[in-house]
């Protein structure tokens, strides 16, 4: 029978395998899905994997799609590799929507094309603000940021749906609960014509080398993620839990509202009640499956959103609800923390004792080869999914 | 030829990495007080946990009173017969001492049923306990009380006790080997797991020595040495460490009137501490684990910062409510007594484990001079002989005795640096912890410094100790080994209940002047008035 | 005062979901496991009850629906987090989120059906009381249930040895693997008996309290569950008491629009959420009072034989 046995040193290869094996077992179990749904699963590969990256339109909308995610996702990241469990950053981002919004408000058709800098920011302040409460919470009270950053995100929710179809309605709309498009000078830049693509992905980009240089070179970094691998170490250390917790909060949050800014300063244009679409709760996915490390969140965003245009393209061609994208993502993170079992154990096959004998001391042998890690080279500490919490 | 009460023939345990036990063959008598002897890493703990059925063997077989018996499982090895009390109790906190012996038993009786008999039990050995109260209000001696009468309870033919004297003052030892005698001359049988050598001659009949996870030798303790049982032990005699007399230099470390309320809910408050520690001295803290030893040692590294100011100085400065980093500043450095998790970051390599303490790696805005840090562990590495597959090895990969050799090795690295030649040092801009540059005391504190090492590296480790006093720097270990204590300290407190005795020169110290002392049984008016001298001259 | 015992029964109503819910997830906490996946079981047993009544007419039918599918999802992350370690945290919220998603997939020829017309209920001869009759006696035999159930969950925790095993296992698991007792086992019939109550939760969402399937109806349901067993210091009937008060502010906020308080409707929605949030901080103001209620080994990984 199968066993678990447990690895002297954590398995540096499977630290970058795993996510892979995890996405094969969900393919396998979508195409699965899609013979129990009597469709055909090769149309179904063909929309999720080949429609997203055929063409350099496709390609562009794939980097729309993932530019927020990248964002929020590697501001998780930071979060998470801290041990403060930002689940809020769905509301966040709406904040950071909204104080974008307030600020586009502000515009008429004569406005400086520098509004857009203003509201980029005011949507970092927003998400910063929104994040602030989580943190003040547990930092003043003890309260667990689980739960009180969940609850503000149903309380964004209601903050939104209050302005749309309220204050911020637009009169000329039709009654129509959303406020009015943004003027021109109010909205993103694009990089090209022909696509929607906006310096959003530059901002990403940009992000994705800051928060690595944060995380592996700098003694903040360092002290950052010590709190969340071992709270006993950090506290020898000397270093600040409060300041590790205001950091993880604070850097989350506003990537998330910028992200939100981002959205309704561009793709969107105007703030309606349909601007959440769970991109803050995908990011935690995104943030997860790219091994909480820059480079594997965009690669991990980059797959996301082909999850999400997948869904949508399922939706119109093949007549499937669109929630599938849904199962896909949630299906993705369990066969990912199942898959990182690996890292830290082996899967034996445990045989009648004399034969086990021989194959044991054999195995044992393994054990020790995998020396100087290359994922400890840059500091990343391996797999925290199967570390506690405190 | 009476039926042995235990036998063991060829007993295989291999785990991932290493083989705990190899070829165990063992004998125990009905009635016989048989001492299990070994260093930590012997393979011990493995042993007894197959006998008592927590651990399957790979290979081997068990024979007991003399019918094969195939124990699966600890209710099994009650069922048998067999009982057990651990080094690490298997209590429950918030229970009562009733419902913790209830859960350690398996026949279907009432909790009142269980709570009598505890009362009976208890009074036929002299243990005193009270059934309703909750465990954590008990004393560490108090629990293991609970743990022996529940064994007790079980009426057992074979009882295991697993290093049962490291929680317990001299005086309960000896109540304890009371208790043992009695149960052996009533015909049980008693395991003695112990690497305590004048113990294991006092009470035991028979002796088997481990090493390795080999059996190396049986024996009659009562007629053996203490260099013959060693060398059975160790396969040679220990290396005497050769103690230079010193002269003490100036107060380091000056703590006076330290009272603190615990920050945990069962914790020990600490009451007016009064201690001090000289240049070129290594002074020792006794006691039993549970006395405030984590909270003293707590407000001295600066983990916890609520300590009374002027309570604690370093050199000259009020410490009592400065950071760990800034009381490295200062020449404080501290060894914990849990390594992986408080003294190192089991997932991160030993490179980055330096940073924990020591900043000579931070550049500039706080940049990571990754190769710098490299070298310094490697330099390490090769200085202390830790044995790991380099710089970049996981802390958790590296067995118990070398890991704490790296740290060890990191903590006195960066006091010589401290206290080093005087240096200029070129980072204008630079991180914290630029403005040292030598010249200086330091002060090296550490907790259970040998605890889970072998022998070899708890003899390194105490060299390194020696070696810094004779350097010139001010030591301060808190210990539950008494030996150890004995072997390295200049003068010696006892801290019981959070209270702390007066010290006492080594030569003046004897294992039961310490034993009483552990009781909270000295003389408050003895104080030693040399301090009073050097504060002035400081 | 009718709208006043209105306002009780829908109260009571209110909390029996949150209450039940908040059991289950009691259990799992009593043995050492935290399962942020309570939404996402919720929403998968509303989604599996309601088809279930919708095809099979009965009531009952949907409540072992949404039983069967809680224990099953619980099931799978309890063998991921009992014997693969996965963190506790990061699978609960992937349960969630999979279960967000399967059960928005999986509902959607669902939307527009309708359940068959309930019965009234009413315990006779108690429920033509005035004012107490419409205030306690005129509820669905679930809300009876629950109180049975809380009743229960005392006698099992605190007068069973069963319920002292399971308590030890939750305050130390190494304690009793060294005595003995199968503690993955043991978490694992926890973990899936919560599971089953959440499921129960969920169904009698969309069978009874709400009879309809719309995505993401449960609406935070199971993570104000999860508050609800902090808030209660781990003791059921604590648990049972918060719920009721939770569902008074939830009922309350009808009530008031009702009433005609002219507060726009998206500030009375937000009610049990920041309601929640106030809970909380109240109850983890001191640090000491939640470290000597909650089971010591929540959250933490178990290692047998390391």
């Amino acid at each position: 029978m199968l066993r678990l046995e447990a690895r002297a040193q954590p398995s540096a290869g499977w630290a970058y395998g795993s996510p892979l094996l995890a996405l094969v077992i969900t393919v396998v179990v979508g195409v699965g899905l899609f013979v129990l749904l009597g469709k055909d699963p090769v149309r179904g590969l063909e929309i999720f994997f080949w429609e997203p990256i055929k063409s350099a339109y496709a390609l562009s909308e794939l980097v729309v799609k993932a530019t927020p995610l990248l964002i929020i996702g590697l501001g998780l990241a930071v979060c998470f590799r801290s041990n403060v469990w930002n689940i809020g950053a769905e509301g966040q981002y709406l904040i950071g929507a909204i104080f974008a919004t307030g600020v586009a408000l502000q515009a008429d058709a004569d406005s400086s094309r520098w509004i857009v800098m203003a509201m980029l920011l005011a949507g970092a302040l927003g998400g910063m603000v929104w994040a602030g409460i989580t943190a003040l919470l547990r930092d003043r009270f003890n309260a667990n940021e689980i739960l009180v950053s969940l609850m503000l995100v149903y309380v964004a929710i209601q903050v939104l749906n209050y302005l749309v179809y309220g204050p911020w309605k637009d009169p000329a709309g039709f009654n129509f609960p959303q406020t009015k498009t943004f003027e021109a000078a109010a909205q993103m830049p694009r990089l090209m014509a022909g696509s929607r693509v906006n310096i959003g992905i530059l901002l990403a980009l940009a992000g994705v080398v800051l928060v690595w240089v944060f995380l592996f070179r700098t003694r903040a970094g360092f002290a950052q993620q010590v709190g969340g691998l071992a709270p006993s170490a950090a506290r020898y250390a000397g270093f600040s839990s409060r300041r590790a917790l205001w950091t993880a909060l604070l850097v989350s949050g506003g990537a998330a509202g910028l992200a939100g800014a981002l959205e309704v300063a561009g793709p969107i244009g105007q703030l309606t009640p349909h601007v959440p679409v769970g991109y803050g709760f995908a990011a935690i996915i995104v943030a997860f499956v790219g091994r909480l490390h820059p480079v594997g969140i965009v690669f991990s965003a980059l797959l996301m959103s082909m999850f999400y245009i997948g869904g949508e393209l399922a939706q119109s061609r093949m007549g499937l609800p669109r929630s599938i994208t849904g199962v896909f993502q949630g299906l993705l993170l369990f066969t990912l923390l199942a898959c990182d079992t690996l890292i830290n154990y082996r899967l034996v096959w445990s045989a009648p004792a004399k034969l086990q004998a021989a194959l044991s001391s054999g195995l044992s042998l393994q054990s020790n080869t995998v020396g100087s890690a290359v994922a400890l080279k840059d500091g990343i500490a391996g797999p925290r999914l199967a570390e506690e919490k405190n | 030829m009476t039926t042995p009460r235990l036998q063991l023939t060829g007993i295989t345990k291999r785990y991932p990495g290493v083989v705990a036990n190899r070829a165990i063959s063992l004998q125990v008598l009905p009635g016989e007080i048989h001492a299990v002897l070994g260093e930590n890493g012997a393979g011990k703990s493995t042993l007894m946990k197959v006998i008592y059925g927590s651990v399957k063997p790979d290979e081997g077989a068990v024979m007991f009173n003399g019918h094969p018996a195939q124990v699966r499982n600890p209710q099994e090895a009650r069922a048998l017969g067999i009982s057990m009390v651990f080094q690490h109790f298997s209590l429950f906190d918030t229970l009562s001492v009733a419902e913790n012996v209830w859960l350690g038993l398996d026949k279907s009786l009432s909790l009142a049923e269980v709570s009598a008999s505890i009362t009976a039990k208890a009074a036929e050995y002299g243990l005193g306990i009270d059934p309703v109260r909750p465990v954590h209000t008990l004393s560490v001696g108090e629990m293991q009380r609970v743990e022996i009468i529940r064994a007790l309870l079980t009426s057992p033919q074979l009882l295991i006790l697993d290093e049962p004297t490291s929680v317990l003052t001299p005086q309960a030892v000896d109540k304890l080997f009371i208790v043992l005698r009695k149960l052996a001359a009533e015909g049980c049988s008693i395991l003695y797991i112990s690497h305590k050598l004048h113990e294991i001659r006092a009470l035991c009949t028979a002796c088997t020595v481990l090493r390795g996870g080999k059996v190396t030798g049986d024996c009659d303790p009562r007629k053996e040495s203490n260099a013959s049982l060693s060398r059975l032990m160790i396969g040679a005699e220990p290396p005497a460490l050769k103690l230079r007399a010193q002269q003490p230099g100036v107060t380091v470390l000056a703590v006076d009137g330290l009272s603190l309320n615990s920050a945990e809910p069962f914790g020990t408050d600490l009451h007016n501490i009064l201690l001090s520690v000289r240049a070129g001295e290594v002074v020792g803290i006794a006691g039993v684990s549970g006395n405030g030893q984590s909270e003293l040692l707590r407000s001295l590294s600066g983990e916890d910062m609520r300590a009374p100011a002027g309570s604690i100085q370093v050199g000259s400065q009020d410490a009592a409510r400065l950071s760990p980093g800034q009381r490295r500043l200062l020449g404080l450095h501290f060894v914990p007594e849990e390594r992986l998790g408080r003294g190192a970051v089991p997932t991160l390599s030993l490179a980055h484990n330096l940073l924990l303490t020591r900043n000579d790696a931070v550049g500039a805005f706080g940049w990571l001079r990754v190769g710098a840090l490299r070298r310094q562990a490697a330099d390490i590495i090769a200085r202390y002989k830790v044995k790991a597959s380099g710089p970049n090895a996981a802390a958790k990969s590296l067995s118990g005795g070398n890991l704490q050799k790296f740290i060890v090795g990191r903590e006195i690295e960066a006091i010589r640096q401290f206290a080093g030649p005087p240096q200029e040092l070129a980072h204008p801009l630079g991180g914290p912890g630029k403005a040292r540059a030598g010249g200086h005391v330091g002060l090296l504190i550490l907790s259970q410094p040998t605890w889970g090492v072998d022998v070899g590296a708890a003899a390194q480790i105490r060299g390194e100790i020696l070696a810094l006093r004779d350097a010139g720097c001010a030591v301060l270990v808190v210990s539950e080994e008494l030996e150890e204590l004995f072997e390295i300290c200049d003068r010696l407190h006892v801290i019981a209940k959070g209270q702390l005795s007066p010290s006492v020169d080594r030569a003046d110290a004897s294992t039961e002047l310490i034993g009483q002392w552990m009781s909270g049984l000295w003389d408050a008016t003895e104080q030693q008035p040399a301090m009073e001298v050097d504060h002035a001259a400081a | 005062m009718e709208p006043i015992a209105l306002l009780i029964a829908a109260s009571l109503n209110a909390g029996t979901v949150l209450a039940i819910a908040a059991l289950g997830l009691l259990i799992n906490e009593k043995a050492g496991i935290v399962n942020l996946g309570a939404e996402g079981m919720m929403l998968c047993s509303a989604l599996a009850g309601f088809a279930a009544v919708v095809h099979t007419g009965s009531g009952l039918a949907g409540f072992v629906a949404g039983m069967a599918v809680g224990a099953l999802l619980a099931a799978i992350f309890g063998v991921l987090v009992i014997w693969l370690n996965t963190n506790q945290y990061a699978t609960g919220l992937a349960l969630s989120l999979f279960g967000g998603g399967l059960s928005a997939f999986a509902g959607a020829r669902y939307v527009k059906a309708s359940l068959p017309e309930q019965s009234s209920f009413a315990i006779p001869g108690l429920s033509d009381i005035p004012f107490l009759g419409s205030a306690f006696f005129r509820h669905h035999p679930m809300v009876y249930v629950c109180i049975f159930l809380v009743l229960g969950m005392i006698w099992f925790l605190y007068r069973t040895r069963a319920g002292l095993v399971l308590r030890s296992v939750g305050e130390s698991p190494e304690s009793a693997h060294a005595l003995g007792y199968p503690v993955r086992r043991i978490r694992l019939l926890a973990v899936v008996a919560g599971g089953a109550l959440c499921g129960l939760s969920g169904a009698y969402v969309s069978t009874v309290y709400t009879p309809l399937w719309v995505e993401g109806m449960i609406a935070g349901k199971g993570w104000i569950a999860l508050a609800l067993t902090t808030f209660a210091t781990w003791r059921p009937a604590r648990v049972l008491l918060g719920a009721y008060l939770f569902g008074g502010v939830t009922m309350l906020q009808f009530h008031l629009q009702a009433v005609g308080v002219n507060v726009a409707s998206q500030f009375l929605t937000m009610m049990p959420y920041l309601a929640t949030i106030v809970v909380l901080v109240l109850i983890s103001r001191n640090p000491t009072w939640i470290r000597i209620n909650m089971p010591t080994s929540i959250g933490k990984p178990f290692y047998p034989g390391s």
